[in-house]
């Protein structure tokens, strides 16, 4: 076992025993700190497998959280104010039911991971940065003026929706179905970076003129990268609207999209627990830092830089060391 | 639908585009020559329109409150080029965002820290307040034709200090090979905390002059650092020229599809649905012509690469 493996164990241990002990303590904030991690790790882990794997830096990830938040809002708001969706040509009314919010969180934000992609993996470099920033700006002031679903100020979902044999107004619940899901994402994940897919997106990172050679389209490739991260990220808004029960512009923000990449960066990009490590850390640094200052944000870019410019695996860099290959 | 009020959104636009091109020469100069992304430019763009404000507030003065501006957001460019920037040009793009993401974040709650949440504002000098007629009879804001005019300088003033001095020759140079014009002896590591200053003082410049018609607030840098972008990436990373074509480009579809699309959907449909819609499309529509002139042209319209 490497100190990798190990690593990851303490990590997903922590997740399984620290609400455990919040549920025997009674201690409900908690658990509901631990989703948050969980959530913003799921996001990060659909991140983490574009740029990871397949090194696109795409700065424009909160699109694809934003698309999963507002799928799980329209939807239940339908559900809750009885009106249907679409009357025409054929009757769509909303849902309260998890799997199909889920199933049309996951298909939109593919859909528009794929028109994205295609678009902004016509170039590379800085350009793919900027398009990808661009892109995310685009939908946030699209959904400030959707006036028919908020706009500015978002929409409140009064009831979390429901999931058959659970009850999922329970923190540990929700959390247990959250944690299930990034569990399912993270062994997809690790199946994935050793499938053929995956060892030809590995080259199309580091060489695509090689990959050209051997008969593979290396933009082909990211862009189904691109695709799966999105829907990745996509499920994670949906979770995490269900959890704040309030979806809002914001989380389209450019803000948002650095966010998740600063959780990939802060855990060790490309490694399979890497977001995770950095989700639970940054939560962590909210909770701590936030309650003493209102400015933390001060300390996180400054723990950012430094993680840059000197820790550059980040923490999973700095307790494992590095990768023994990067395979 | 008038000519005047026609006239009236493409100075409108005209305006905003010029103010868009001092950010995006800035963004586009420091890429072309330290190939470096910055986000931070945006924040650039805030510590000059807080200087500006603040030195208002204490002397009353514009003139000074935009050479504090200037000053203000070169040296915050002198230091953190000096502090942070420099170790990035030989790092890859993700390094450079996430240094310079981390920078916004040190940047913005320093700056709520020192001024608080509230906005602060800028007056508009008295000399420039207030209307002035136009040749047909059109009213137009002085301050808003003085600041088409002094973007239409600052950029001359820049094709001046790149086309014709001796900085210009280095910085031209700079963008070509960088090694071989340290090996002829141009100190390359001052040449780069020059243009990154120059950079920041556009930037600082832009931020001022807009300030006086919006308020000055943190994050206000960051929606024009994106609009900044999407210039760059239609006009193509590094030129100046496509800069500048790309800043009136985007301020004229902005505005004017913003206000022109929903009077046209009105022509088809009821009154308040086409607003809305009309409106959820225009704040689209910058975008919309990123995506066109990618498709047409993937390195933009002056780019000499992808």
């Amino acid at each position: 076992m490497t100190r990798e493996t190990i690593f990851n164990a303490v990590l997903l241990l922590g997740l399984i025993a620290v609400p455990t002990w919040a549920l025997i303590m009674d201690q409900p904030f908690t658990i509901t700190l631990a989703t948050r991690a969980v959530i913003l790790a799921l996001a990060a882990a659909g991140l983490n497998i574009a740029l990871g794997i397949g090194g696109l830096v795409s700065l424009g990830h909160a699109v694809f959280f934003g698309i999963g938040g507002y799928a799980m809002g329209i939807l239940a708001h339908h559900a809750q104010s009885y009106t249907a969706m679409m009357q025409w040509p054929f009757v769509i009314e909303g849902t309260k039911f998890m799997p199909v919010i889920w199933l049309v969180a996951c298909l939109v934000a593919g859909l528009i991971a794929w028109v994205i992609g295609i678009l902004s993996l016509r170039t590379t470099g800085a350009y793919f940065i900027m398009i990808t920033l661009a892109f995310g700006q685009m939908f946030y002031y699209f959904a400030v003026s959707w006036s028919a679903y908020g706009g500015e100020d978002g929409m409140s979902i009064y009831v979390r929706n429901d999931f058959p044999g659970l009850n999922t107004l329970a923190p540990i619940q929700f959390y247990g179905l959250c944690l299930t899901l990034l569990v399912i994402v993270l062994i997809f994940t690790a199946r994935l970076r050793k499938s053929p897919f995956g060892l030809a997106l590995n080259a199309a990172r580091q060489v695509p003129a090689r990959l050209d050679a051997v008969g593979l389209n290396p933009v082909r490739l990211k862009l189904v990268a691109f695709v799966i991260s999105g829907v990745i990220t996509g499920l994670a808004g949906a979770l995490f609207a269900d959890l704040n029960r309030f979806v809002s512009p914001t989380m389209f923000s450019w803000q948002f999209s650095g966010e998740i990449m600063v959780l990939v960066i802060l855990g060790g990009v490309g490694r399979l627990f890497g977001p995770v490590a950095g989700a639970v850390t940054f939560v962590a640094l909210e909770h701590f830092l936030g309650g003493l200052t209102e400015f933390w944000h001060i300390f996180l870019g400054m723990i950012l830089l430094a993680v840059v410019l000197f820790a550059r695996g980040g923490i999973t860099g700095l307790v494992a060391g590095k990768e023994a290959s990067h395979d | 639908m008038s000519t005047i009020l026609i006239i009236e959104q493409v100075l409108n636009g005209l305006q905003s585009g010029v103010m868009l091109f001092l950010m995006a020469a800035g963004l586009t100069l420091i890429f072309g020559v330290m190939g470096l992304i910055n986000l931070a430019h945006g924040s650039l763009y805030m510590v000059g329109a807080f200087a500006a404000a603040a030195v208002a507030g204490l002397t009353g003065s514009f003139v000074l409150a935009l050479i504090a501006a200037l000053a203000a957001a070169a040296l915050a460019g002198a230091v953190i080029e000096t502090l942070v920037i420099r170790r990035l040009y030989d790092s890859d793009h993700l390094d450079q965002v996430l240094a310079t993401f981390a920078l916004i974040l040190i940047f913005s709650e320093g700056t709520r820290w020192v001024f608080g949440s509230f906005p602060l504002f800028l007056d508009i000098p008295d000399a420039l307040s207030g209307p002035v007629t136009l040749p047909g009879g059109i009213e137009y804001p002085l301050y808003r034709l003085a600041l088409i005019v002094a973007g239409l300088l600052v950029g001359i003033g820049l094709w001046v200090l790149i086309e014709r001095t001796r900085v210009g020759i280095q910085i031209r140079a700079g963008e070509n090979d960088r090694e071989m014009i340290a090996a002829l002896g141009v100190d390359i590591s001052k040449l780069y905390t020059l243009v990154f200053a120059l950079g920041a003082a556009l930037a600082g410049l832009a931020g001022a002059l807009v300030g006086a018609i919006q308020s000055v607030q943190v994050g206000m840098g960051e929606p024009v650092l994106i609009l900044a972008f999407v210039v760059i990436v239609i006009g193509g990373i590094g030129s100046i020229k496509g800069a500048f074509i790309g800043a009136l480009l985007v301020g004229l579809t902005d505005t004017l599809v913003g206000i022109f699309l929903p009077e046209v959907l009105k022509l088809f449909m009821e009154a308040a649905p086409a607003t809305s819609t009309g409106s959820a499309i225009a704040s689209m529509s910058i975008y919309i012509l990123m995506s066109l002139v990618l498709i047409w042209r993937p390195s933009g319209l002056f780019g000499a690469r992808a």
